[in-house]
């Protein structure tokens, strides 16, 4: 009797489960750190936005061949030089099922340029948005901006709805450490929606059925993102098949992975670069052992350039992937030349002697602030330098942390000595500039200023010429490299690696996009 | 006969000790092999040529080097190096004397405090000794790599982090101490309650030695067997729990590796054939914590005279 019932259950159970077993199929995605809040417009970071991607959408949106092209918005067009008009698309919901209309998009581009938004410099040339009619918005700029749909591409459009109901208006306060249902929750026009969030842990996202577009492979119903820290975990979990695809495999595993019948590594140059930057504002550094600010001098910060070997850091640390820089930014980008991106020699003895000319002759202490879990081998390369700048005396102590308190102290203006690195999603150097070289901009953190920087910003973003942008681009570009502000290192070149059988196409930004996914 | 000088020497090779350590091979072996690691250990900056532990002597062309005797391998670093360039050899041995340290430490700690408690709640009795013991009930429930673990969460969260770096290694030696202090009270509880009703006891208290002599003069030598035996291999679970501590990342520092941290480093390089970094310094650790074991192992026979044959 009992057996019957046995068999009866387990039939039960293989015609409940048979259909779904073969036809969904989970991804399960790991990478060493996790986003830091759903917030769309909290935090601008690398991660973060990876996984906002998923599961909200932009009027534009860079493809998969990096070019920018129509996503919530069908077309559009410039009337005047100051206004834009954006068609958006018509059969759009929100994954709760409300409707997708212009007042979304006000509601959002406002939301992205409130005090408390990651973003606000983003879109500082944004001076006012209109809906026309329900599916018409006009976006009208404070000076012609030749760059405005990169910057839209990376603004998500959230449901006014939704923040009104769950007190989201405001971009939730990451610096300030606040808490908002927006931070756990997210509800967008993507194709997946968030159905379970512990961060740092596990994030499950689900295929949102109400989504306009179509995805590439039916067969891809949900992703797991199972953020793994340490590498050795990472590559072992993928190994043995607990984890599908990985984004930033580590590259001294690379040759092991590829060994593996069963899995796949592709790799490509990534949009962004390594550098340190140097507290140039501070009287006195707050880790330092010489009562003064050493970074205030050029001689100091040539000094520790010229001594940092980054081919040894290439071939080393990041076992030949990785291009050595000598600017912040990378091939593609609109105002980078070869010729910027020559590195001063690596030459020990000549950091020596500007380190002594600059009163320096026995160096002096420094704390060198790390995150352990952002960038490809961030805290070896760091080991590296303290070795290499402790070869001309300059004594550093090293401080690693995980990414999520490394950028929020660095925000702070607590860093002396830092590592940070910049992607570059516009593909012009505006950005760069707008963020890092700025008098004052949020990630400014060497408080570098220089007032003929800060009026070639204000041509990059007014001017419509393009001969005069790029000439102003290429000045500000020559006054910081000469300057030194910052000790560029590398572009990054990032790996993938995932299971045979499943394809995820690798991305110069390092940004998947779930969509495009399928399976062999 | 009569006329022969009794020496020192004279005293210990009569002793049962030595003669039972001559007829012992495990024992010998064992302790050879101790003395070289402390020797090599206490004397490293004599025998080695590099400090690991400054980073401004390192090249980071030299990293990865694998051990002398492959193909590629140079003879200037025996056993390779690591992915800083630090040759391997030194920095193990750098890295076994802190675990030594902080072994030897911890062990004491707990000793000191283990038998002071079980000792004066053994001869006391009473509701303090009630309390001792229930003490010791209740902390021998958690297991003590979570005690240790639990104690230097809360160092971190008190200690300033630049302070941090310098208080590590206290840190470690408090917390896998306080986590073995239960063993201790217990064996010397244990045998004072059999010690205490001995004549000699008594003798003391009617002529009137104070209370604290008795227990420190007169007891406590004699329940010194026990106590050094489970000191023993005491020390060799230290020297694991420092390990096993600093293999999570909560011990010392990795720009002062201990045994543990030099394991955890070398974790990163497993897949990537370079299999070194983290093979030399655990087979390392293996061969001090069996060597202790041994040893342990050994004195317990000698010593317990219920094992005699």
């Amino acid at each position: 009797m009992k057996y019957r019932y046995f068999t009866k259950i387990l039939l039960a159970f293989l015609i409940a489960f048979a259909p779904t077993q073969t036809f969904a199929k989970t991804i399960k995605w790991s990478m060493q750190g996790d986003s830091l809040t759903l917030d769309p417009h909290a935090q601008n970071e690398g991660p973060t936005t990876q996984v906002s991607r998923q599961v909200y959408e932009a009027l534009v949106t860079r493809g998969l061949d990096m070019k920018i092209g129509p996503q919530l918005a069908t077309e559009w067009r410039t009337q005047g030089p100051n206004t834009w008009i954006f068609k958006l698309r018509e059969d759009v919901k929100f994954s709760d099922g409300t409707p997708f209309t212009s007042e979304d998009v006000v509601f959002s581009i406002l939301r992205a340029k409130q005090r408390t938004s990651d973003f606000k410099e983003y879109i500082s040339t944004v001076s006012g948005v209109k809906a026309v009619n329900d599916y018409t918005v006009e976006i009208t700029t404070s000076k012609p901006n030749p760059i405005l749909l990169n910057q839209l591409s990376n603004i998500f459009i959230m449901s006014k709805k939704w923040s009104e109901k769950n007190f989201a208006v405001m971009a939730q306060n990451w610096d300030a450490g606040q808490e908002t249902f927006s931070a756990t929750n997210a509800m967008g026009t993507g194709p997946f929606k968030i159905t379970l969030r512990e961060p740092n842990t596990k994030t499950v996202f689900k295929r949102n059925k109400k989504w306009w577009g179509s995805m590439k492979d039916e067969k891809v119903t949900e992703i797991h993102l199972l953020p793994i820290k340490n590498a050795a975990t990472r590559v072992a979990a993928l190994l043995s098949g607990e984890i599908d695809v990985v984004t930033d495999a580590p590259v001294q595993d690379l040759a092991r992975i590829k060994n593996s019948p069963a899995h796949k590594v592709e790799s490509t140059a990534q949009m962004r670069t390594i550098f340190l930057g140097m507290d140039q504002g501070a009287d006195k550094l707050r880790t330092g052992n010489t009562g003064d600010n050493p970074f205030k001098k050029k001689a100091v910060r040539q000094a520790l350039y010229q001594a940092i070997d980054i081919e040894a850091i290439k071939k080393k640390v990041m076992r030949g992937l990785s291009e050595p820089a000598g600017i912040i930014t990378f091939p593609g980008v609109n105002g980078y030349t070869e010729d910027l991106d020559k590195r001063l020699p690596y030459d020990v003895n000549a950091a020596k002697k500007l380190l002594a000319d600059a009163g320096y002759p026995n160096g002096f202490e420094v704390e060198l602030r790390c995150p352990n879990d952002r960038y490809v081998n961030d805290e070896a390369i760091c080991t590296a330098v303290v070795g290499m700048l402790g070869k001309i005396g300059v004594k550093v102590s090293l401080f690693a942390q995980t990414k999520s308190k490394h950028f929020k102290e660095l925000k702070d203006n607590q860093g002396d000595f830092y590592m940070l690195g910049w992607g570059v999603p516009t593909l012009d150097s505006h950005y760069v500039f707008h963020y890092l070289y700025e008098s004052g901009a949020s990630w400014n953190r060497v408080n570098f200023s220089n007032s003929e920087v800060d009026a070639a910003i204000r041509v990059m973003e007014g001017e419509v010429n393009l001969d005069k942008r790029n000439a102003a681009i290429a000045n500000a570009w020559k006054i910081v490299k000469d300057d030194i502000s910052y000790l560029p290192l590398h572009h990054q070149v990032i790996s993938w690696a995932a299971k045979s059988d499943v394809n995820v196409p690798i991305r110069p930004n390092n940004e998947p996009l779930f969509r495009f996914a399928s399976f062999d | 006969m009569d006329n022969k000088v009794i020496t020192t020497w004279g005293k210990i090779k009569d002793s049962e000790i030595y003669f039972s350590f001559i007829k012992s091979p495990t024992a010998i072996v064992s302790s050879i092999l101790l003395a070289i690691i402390f020797f090599c250990s206490f004397f490293v900056e004599f025998l080695t040529p590099y400090n690991p532990f400054d980073p401004s002597s390192l090249s980071l062309m030299d990293a990865f080097t694998p051990p002398s005797w492959t193909s590629e391998g140079q003879i200037e670093f025996l056993l390779g190096t690591d992915g800083q360039g630090r040759d391997m050899l030194s920095t193990i041995l750098y890295g076994s004397r802190i675990s030594l340290i902080v072994g030897f430490s911890a062990i004491l700690f707990s000793l000191i405090l283990g038998v002071t408690l079980g000792l004066t709640a053994g001869f006391f009795g009473g509701k303090y000794e009630m309390i001792v013991m229930r003490l010791t009930d209740v902390q021998l429930t958690v297991p003590s790599i979570l005690m240790a673990l639990l104690v230097d969460g809360i160092a971190r969260g008190i200690i300033s982090r630049e302070l941090h770096d310098e208080m590590a290694i206290y840190v470690l030696i408090f917390a896998i101490g306080i986590s073995e202090w239960p063993q201790f009270a217990r064996v010397s509880r244990a045998a004072t309650l059999v010690e205490k009703n001995k004549d000699y006891v008594s003798a003391s208290t009617i002529i009137g030695v104070s209370n604290l002599a008795i227990m420190f003069k007169h007891i406590l030598p004699n329940i010194m067997r026990p106590i050094l035996v489970i000191g023993t291999i005491g020390l060799a679970l230290a020297i694991i729990a420092e390990a096993t501590l600093s293999f999570l990342g909560v011990g010392v520092p990795p720009t002062t590796p201990s045994l543990g941290t030099l394991i955890r480093l070398g974790n990163d390089f497993l897949f990537s054939g370079e299999w070194w970094i983290t093979f030399f310094p655990a087979i390392f650790l293996v061969i001090l914590a069996f060597s202790i074991n041994l040893l342990g192992d050994w004195m317990r026979d000698t010593l317990n005279p219920k094992l005699k044959k």
